[in-house]
C-alpha cells in the first residue's frame, strides 16, 4: 500500500487534490481511497487529507501515520506544522516552491505549482489553483500515470487549463 | 459502471436507481451530501421523485409516512440530532408497517457539540421496530441501500429499514463504486394495506388492548421472519450482481481462537489487526456484524470474544457487548472506543485483543478507573 499525506490550507483544494489523485489511481486499475480529515477547518488554516493506493481493496480507515509521500501545497505551513511527522525513512517530500528544499535526510522534490497556475491564469477568487498541477508532479514521480491524471481532471473540471497545468508540472518537476 | 464516490454519494446513487415516489428530507451534517445529491438528480430531471424539502426531520418522516401509506416508495436520510428529533415518527413508521428506507449517517449526540462517527444515534432507535444494517465500505453503502428497499417491501417483512454508515469515516471518503442497473430485482412496491386516496375513509382509529397487542406481536413475527428474507434477498443480489453479503462478514474466523466483533468501519479496520496478530501467531478473526436488528444468531461457543462498542448505555454498558453476551452466553471483553469520532487504528484494535480479559470493560484512551 502506498500512503500519501497532503498538507494544504483550508480553501486551497487539498481535499479535491486527494479525490482527484484517488480517481487517477483507480483509472490506473488500482484500489484507492481519499480520506479528508474533517476538523474545525477555516479558510487559511492548515489541513491534511490522505490518499491510499493499493493493488488490493483497502480496509484501513484511520489516518495515515507513516506516509510514503508527503505533499505540501503551501510551503509556509512547514513553519507551523511538522510535515515530516511519521514519514518513512525512505519516504519522499514534494513541496510547492520556487526553490529547492532540503528535507533533512528525506528526499525532497520541489516544483513551482503556484507559478504554473499564475502563468496559465488559473486563478479562482484570487487564489492560484495548485491542486490540479500537483497531480502532474505526482504522475512524474511515477505514482499514477499522466493519462489517468488527465482523465481524472477532465472528468471533474471543464476548464482545459487544469489539464494544461498538470502537464506543465509534469514537465517541470525534476526527478 | 465503475466510478469513485463518497459513502454519501453512493447512497444517493442507490436511491436514484430505486426511484422512490417521494423523498422528504432535512439536511444535517454529515448526511447533507446525500439529500443534496438527490435534489440535484431531481432538479436535473434524472430522477422523477417528488422531493419535499421539509422544515424538520420530524416532518421528513411524517411526509414519508403519508406517502408510504398510499403505497409509494419513500426515502429519507438523517443523522444524530435529526434522527432523535424524528423519534416519534420513527416508531410510527414501523407500527404502521410502512417499508420506508432511511440512511442514517452515524454521528455522536451533543453536547459537547461533535459531528463525528458514533453509533449512539442508531441504537437510540433500537426498539422502534426498524431493521438496522451497518455498512463498512462505499460499495456496501450502495448495495445495502438497494437491498433495503426490497427487504422492507417484502410481504413477509413490511417494516422500515435503516442503513447505517459511519459519519465522515465512510460518508465523506472516496472509494471505488460499481453501480448496477437494478432491473426487476426491485419490482414496483406493493403495499397490501395501502389507502386509496380516491376513496377517502377514516384511518387509524383508537385501538383497544386486544388488537394493539396483536399488532405488536405481528411486528415481532415479521422481525423473526426477516432473517430468512434478508438471506434470500442477499443471495439473489449476489447471483445477479456478484457481490455477496450475510448477517456478518467473517474474516479468518474458521480456525480463530479469538474474535473481534465490531460494526461499520471499525469492523473493516479490525481485519488488518487480525493480519498483524496472525503474523505474531495469535489465531484471531474478525466478525463484522452487519445486521443489528433483527439480531442474528451467532455461534461463538469455545471462542474468546472482544467486542468494540462505538456507543454506551450509561449505567449499563456497551450495547453491542451486552447484546452479544445475552444472545450467545459468551462473556466478552468489552471495549468502548471511537466515541465522538475518536481515532482507532488497526494497531489499537490489535492491542485490544492482546489485552483480552473476559467480563471486564475497557474505555480506550481513558486511564485508571474501569
Amino acid at each position: 500500500m502506498y500512503e500519501i499525506r497532503i498538507h494544504s490550507r483550508g480553501g486551497q483544494g487539498g481535499v479535491t487534490a486527494a479525490r482527484l489523485l484517488a480517481l487517477a489511481a483507480s483509472r490506473d486499475g488500482k484500489y484507492a481511497t481519499a480520506c479528508p480529515f474533517y476538523g474545525a477547518e477555516r479558510r487559511g488554516a492548515p489541513v491534511v487529507s490522505f490518499v491510499r493506493i493499493d493493488e488490493e481493496p483497502i480496509r484501513v480507515y484511520s489516518q495515515i501515520r507513516r506516509p510514503d509521500l508527503v505533499v505540501v501545497l503551501d510551503a509556509s505551513i512547514m513553519d507551523v506544522v511538522d510535515v515530516l511527522q511519521g514519514l518513512k525513512s525512505d519516504g519522499l517530500v514534494l513541496v510547492n516552491s520556487t526553490h529547492a528544499w532540503n528535507g533533512n535526510r528525506h528526499a525532497g522534490r520541489h516544483v513551482d505549482l503556484t507559478g504554473i497556475a499564475l502563468s496559465l491564469d488559473l486563478v479562482v477568487a484570487g487564489s492560484p489553483i495548485v491542486n490540479t498541477p500537483m497531480l502532474g508532479a505526482i504522475a512524474k514521480m511515477g505514482i499514477v500515470s499522466l493519462d489517468s491524471v488527465r482523465d481524472a481532471i477532465a472528468e471533474t473540471f471543464a476548464d482545459d487549463r487544469n489539464v494544461n497545468a498538470a502537464e506543465a508540472a509534469y514537465r517541470e518537476l525534476v526527478v | 459502471m465503475l466510478t469513485l464516490a463518497t459513502g454519501n454519494k453512493a447512497v444517493a446513487a442507490a436511491v436514484k436507481e430505486a426511484r422512490p415516489l417521494v423523498i422528504a428530507a432535512y439536511p444535517i451534517t454529515p448526511q447533507t451530501e446525500i439529500v443534496e445529491q438527490i435534489a440535484e438528480y431531481v432538479a436535473a430531471g434524472e430522477l422523477s421523485s417528488q422531493y419535499i424539502p421539509v422544515e424538520s426531520e420530524h416532518s421528513a418522516m411524517a411526509a414519508c409516512i403519508g406517502a408510504s401509506v398510499t403505497g409509494g416508495r419513500t426515502f429519507t436520510a438523517t443523522s444524530s440530532h435529526g434522527l432523535l428529533y424524528m423519534h416519534e415518527m420513527v416508531h410510527w413508521a414501523a407500527g404502521a408497517r410502512l417499508p420506508i428506507v432511511m440512511a442514517n449517517v452515524n454521528r455522536s449526540v451533543g453536547p459537547g457539540w461533535n459531528v463525528w462517527a458514533e453509533h449512539t444515534d442508531a441504537f437510540s432507535q433500537r426498539d422502534t421496530g426498524w431493521l438496522q444494517v451497518f455498512v463498512s465500505t462505499v460499495q456496501e453503502a450502495y448495495d445495502a441501500t438497494l437491498m433495503a428497499f426490497k427487504i422492507a417491501e417484502h410481504e413477509g417483512v413490511l417494516l422500515p429499514v435503516m442503513v447505517n454508515l459511519d459519519g465522515f469515516t465512510l460518508s465523506h471518503i472516496m472509494q471505488s463504486l460499481e453501480t448496477v442497473e437494478i432491473g426487476d430485482f426491485l419490482p414496483p412496491m406493493h403495499l397490501p394495506h395501502a389507502i386509496d386516496v380516491e376513496q377517502p375513509c377514516a384511518y387509524g382509529p383508537l385501538t383497544g388492548p386486544a388488537d394493539y397487542f396483536k399488532f405488536r406481536w405481528d411486528i415481532e413475527r415479521s422481525m423473526r421472519d426477516a432473517p430468512g428474507v434478508i438471506a434470500e434477498v442477499e443471495r439473489e443480489f449476489g447471483e445477479r450482481f456478484g457481490r455477496r453479503y450475510g448477517p456478518t462478514e467473517d474474516y479468518r474466523c474458521e480456525d480463530a481462537d479469538i474474535l473481534v466483533i465490531a460494526l461499520g468501519t471499525l469492523g473493516k479496520e479490525a481485519e488488518v489487526a487480525v493480519d498483524l496478530l496472525r503474523a505474531e501467531g495469535v489465531k484471531a478473526g474478525s466478525m463484522r456484524l452487519r445486521w443489528f436488528r433483527p439480531f442474528p444468531d451467532l455461534d461463538l461457543r469455545g471462542r474468546d470474544v472482544v467486542v468494540i462498542d462505538r456507543d454506551y448505555s450509561f449505567g449499563f454498558g456497551g450495547v453491542l457487548a451486552h447484546s452479544i453476551r445475552s444472545k450467545t452466553g459468551v462473556e466478552p471483553f468489552s471495549v468502548i472506543a471511537g466515541l465522538g469520532g475518536q481515532e482507532v487504528t488497526y494497531d489499537d484494535i490489535a492491542d485490544f485483543v492482546r489485552m483480552h480479559t473476559p467480563g471486564t470493560e475497557y474505555w480506550f484512551g481513558v486511564n485508571g478507573h474501569v
